[in-house]
């Protein structure tokens, strides 16, 4: 550390260090603690049971499909929101951040409340077989919405840092408005449309509280993995419960350790 | 403006093509993202109220002021009393370390602070159910003390501030660096103390910041359910938040009763999203 004239250095980084040991570190440590605790057969005889299985396939899966919508519709909206203008635009603007103020409770028992077969939207697919409610379909439904932010929130300052002159380049030589927008303009954009991607999904693989009600939560069909977590913790198998959490822990981590690198990757290009 | 961007696009005299997709392409994509999210956020509002108001506004306001929803909601505020100036005080001196100081492990720092964005909720409940539960590692000692942590209100504040830990800090780190130390080094080679300097300097620089990630905070700390859910035990009255309550309600049909509740969570989110325009105003127009 180069010296400052600055005081409180070693009061702040000892009151952070400390607090974040208490509050974060040292809880989280119990979950490796509990897992090195129970034998290696009971723990692998959790996580490949057929069901905690179907679980993750659900989780994952389910999580994987809400990114891709994220992505295609998160690109156009901040398109739309940051280089178009239309009456509302700027209410418009600040409704995109209400999956992250709104309580995943009230999300989940909305949602459901619309799908549900004599629901909002319900009612309109009932007549032609379509089940969304308690169905994997659901599932995603809910994952879609609390991801929705994520990917529009970190294309806009992208978007709006885009440098006019390279547009002006590209036209003036000749291209097409589509070849810029496929040629110059999106691949500027891929770092920081991955990120946006990876934290959507990240985000959805962990989620609970909006996906419960809606899901129906059927054993091998529509069973998220935290809410497996739950279940073995309402029967004390706490084994069970860590087996499982670990797995989730570590597919959460090596997607942090994906995002870190994707934002490298935006700064270096933005700042290139 | 616009004859500024006229101005730049003239190749000699001849005007190039505007620098925009054709109008029936805006069109197209303005009706796309309206759509998507008209389904996926303007519905979804208007349903809670619908719901909560079905029955009238006689049944509305008493299904808000039954007992277990006004305990409900004192422990949903106590939690967040706890929560945020907790949060507060380590994001602000978390910022001043990260900031104003360069020193190794320095991004490992700040990826630590983020790492309860990482974890699922429900398993942020679930290591104080480890640590702290019967069998949990501290169990006995917890037990010794005639304490009660886990589906007590300790194990609630606990989970409530574990999960709404990074936002302060995430919001206030950023806007430290910006400001630099040049005004601190200024205030204290003219004599200033560290406290001085701190709350004269440092704190009007970065007060909006903070009371924009504390209103961040206040919302998910109201908010939490995954992993409140797993510590509380879910007694009525006593371990019950606003977002369990709705949970209860709704999983015994009391539909109109849980979406009233809910409702009052919808409005914190509204005020939430009205006051954090405001303040991402005013930190622009700080700039």
């Amino acid at each position: 550390m180069t010296r400052s004239v600055l005081p409180g250095f070693k009061l702040t980084l000892g009151y952070t260090l400390a607090y974040l040991a208490v509050i974060v570190l040292i809880p989280l440590l119990t979950l490796p603690l509990k897992a090195a605790s129970v034998p290696w057969e009971q723990l692998k005889a959790t996580i490949t049971d057929p069901r905690v299985v179907a679980s993750y396939q659900l989780s994952v899966g389910a999580s994987f499909v809400a990114a891709c919508v994220n992505a295609f519709f998160g690109l156009i909206v901040a398109w739309v929101l940051v280089r178009y203008s239309f009456p509302g635009r700027r209410i418009i603007d600040s409704l995109v951040d209400l999956p992250f103020a709104l309580p995943t409770a009230v999300a989940g028992i909305t949602l459901t409340t619309l799908c549900a077969p004599n629901g909002w939207i319900g009612q309109l697919l009932e007549p032609y077989g379509i089940r969304i409610a308690f169905t994997r379909v659901g599932v995603t439904i809910a994952l879609i919405f609390i991801g929705l932010p994520f990917v529009v929130r970190t294309l806009q300052p992208v978007i709006e840092d885009l440098d006019a002159e390279i547009e002006e380049a590209a036209t003036s030589l000749g291209a097409t408005r589509l070849k810029v927008l496929t040629r110059v303009i999106l691949p500027y954009l891929y770092p920081a449309w991955l990120t946006g991607f990876a934290l959507s999904f990240a985000r959805a693989v962990g989620e609970y509280g909006s996906v419960v009600f809606i899901s129906g939560n059927m054993p091998m069909r529509t069973e998220i993995s935290p809410l497996l977590i739950i279940t073995k913790l309402e029967q004390f198998d706490y084994a069970g419960a860590t087996a499982i959490a670990v797995v989730m822990l570590t597919i959460s981590f090596t997607m942090l350790l994906v995002i870190n690198a994707l934002q490298g990757w935006t700064t270096r290009r933005v700042a290139g | 403006m616009d004859d500024a961007a006229g101005g730049r696009l003239m190749v000699g005299t001849r005007p190039v093509r505007r620098l925009t997709e054709p109008a029936v392409v805006r069109w197209l994509l303005t009706g796309l993202a309206l759509g998507f999210l008209g389904l996926f956020l303007l519905l979804p509002l208007a349903v809670v109220f619908a719901e909560a108001l079905r029955n009238g506004l006689g049944a509305y306001l008493d299904s808000v002021r039954e007992p277990d929803a006004i305990a409900a909601l004192k422990l949903t505020l106590l939690a967040a009393a706890f929560a945020v100036p907790a949060n507060l005080v380590f994001g602000v001196a978390a910022g001043w370390a990260i900031a104003k100081f360069r020193f190794p492990g320095r991004t490992l720092l700040t990826t630590l602070i983020d790492l309860p964005f990482a974890v699922s909720p429900v398993i942020s409940g679930m290591v104080f159910v480890l640590l702290f539960g019967r069998q949990g590692l501290l169990g006995p000692w917890v037990a010794e003390h005639d304490m009660r942590i886990v589906f007590a209100v300790p194990g609630i504040v606990l989970a409530t501030v574990f999960v709404s830990f990074p936002f302060v800090a995430r919001e206030v780190i950023p806007v430290m660096e910006a400001a630099g130390t040049q005004e601190e080094e200024a205030a204290r080679v003219l004599g200033a103390s560290g406290f001085q300097t701190f709350f004269r300097v440092t704190l009007p620089n970065i007060k909006w910041g903070v009371l924009y990630g504390a209103i961040l905070c206040n919302a998910r700390a109201m908010g939490e359910f995954g992993a409140v859910s797993v510590v509380s035990g879910k007694i009525r009255g006593e371990t019950n938040t606003l977002p369990l309550h709705v949970e209860i309600l709704y999983n015994e049909y009391m539909f109109q009763a849980a979406f009233a509740v809910a409702s009052l969570l919808t409005l914190l989110a509204v005020v939430t999203l009205i006051v954090k325009t405001i303040l991402e105003r005013r930190m622009h127009g700080g700039h």
